[in-house]
């Protein structure tokens, strides 16, 4: 199992997905700085989150236009998988990878607390094939940028394809603030369309210990890493 | 040739910004005020001397970096002195 997480100035969560997936694989996974774009072939890269060249422009739209871009593009027409983590999951939009915008949070808030994800009924992919669906995840958010919007024939063509692969959940009937951005249909996670890139806004590596408070990151990281090794 | 990019979101995309621009204006007053759209200008500076040249480049560079057209629209002006 080799894996690889991109670094571009800015990233800031790298180090902490380095942890998680070193727990997980028990190998060190190796760092790519985003101005290269030869490195050995691997069975994961995850683009990690951050606040990449300032969130300058668009959040994603600088680090988008990286040289290590075009590798990653070649390691999915590949058939490589790829996990993008918050400002991870804005590059892999801004890249086109990814399909859709995300936009300023409804309320104007930065928010960086944890959420309730519920497992989709989705197309078949490495990072939540062995969950059930409606079974539900405690993962962090923390963001400014995280209101996943779609024009409406966009939003009803990754729901028919399956490509929706995490919502945030109302735990309570009462519960006004499930969704901690205002996404469009509540939308936490999408998949591409061969669905082995997933970009999520929360933050799995954030909770892999319980001193996070849980370890439901972990039991995701986990799951991917069982499922590329087969 | 100086080239303005102005970048505004498109109608139905969310502007939570303008909103509270908006209701700031109203609570100073200004309560004609029923809308606000935010957006944001680009200035470029670009070493070519013709207008259909100049053209040509800045659509380019809004398609390649500068717009995300799923959610935004620009409109190009050139300068002139």
């Amino acid at each position: 199992m080799r894996s690889g997480v991109v670094i571009f100035p800015g990233s800031n969560c790298d180090r902490d997905m380095i942890v998680a997936l070193k727990q997980v694989t028990g190998k060190t996974p190796i760092k790519i700085w985003h101005k290269e774009n030869d490195f050995p072939n691997l069975d994961l890269i995850v683009v990690p989150g951050g606040f990449t060249f300032g969130d300058y422009l668009r959040c994603g739209a600088l680090a988008a236009r990286s040289p290590v871009i075009s590798s990653i593009k070649n390691h999915i027409s590949r058939g490589g998988t790829v996990l993008g983590v918050c400002n991870g999951f804005q590059i892999l939009i801004e890249a086109k990878i990814l399909p859709g915008s995300l936009i300023r949070n409804k309320k104007l808030l930065f928010t960086c607390r944890e959420t309730t994800l519920e497992v989709q009924n989705c197309m078949k992919n490495p990072f939540l094939s062995g969950f059930k669906i409606g079974e539900c995840l405690k993962i962090p958010v923390a963001h400014n940028e995280g209101n996943y919007f779609a024009p409406k024939e966009l939003l009803k063509q990754l729901k028919e394809e399956g490509r929706i692969a995490l919502k945030y959940s109302k735990q309570k009937n009462s519960e006004k603030n499930y969704n901690p951005n205002g996404s469009s249909d509540d939308i936490a996670g999408i998949l591409s369309n061969n669905g082995k890139v997933l970009g999520m806004m929360p933050h799995p590596e954030r909770a892999i210990n319980y001193l996070h408070g849980g370890t439901d990151g972990l039991k995701l990281l986990t799951n991917c890493i069982q499922q590329i090794i087969g | 040739m100086k080239v303005i990019v102005n970048v505004s979101l498109k109608e139905g995309v969310l502007d939570p910004e303008g909103q509270a621009i908006k209701s700031s204006l109203n609570n100073l007053g200004f309560e004609h005020c029923s809308d606000v759209r935010t957006g944001k200008q680009i200035i470029l500076n670009l070493d070519q001397n013709s207008e259909d040249e100049v053209l040509t480049q800045a659509k380019k560079m809004c398609e390649e970096l500068l717009v995300n057209t799923v959610i935004e629209n620009y409109e190009i002006n050139i300068l002139k002195d």
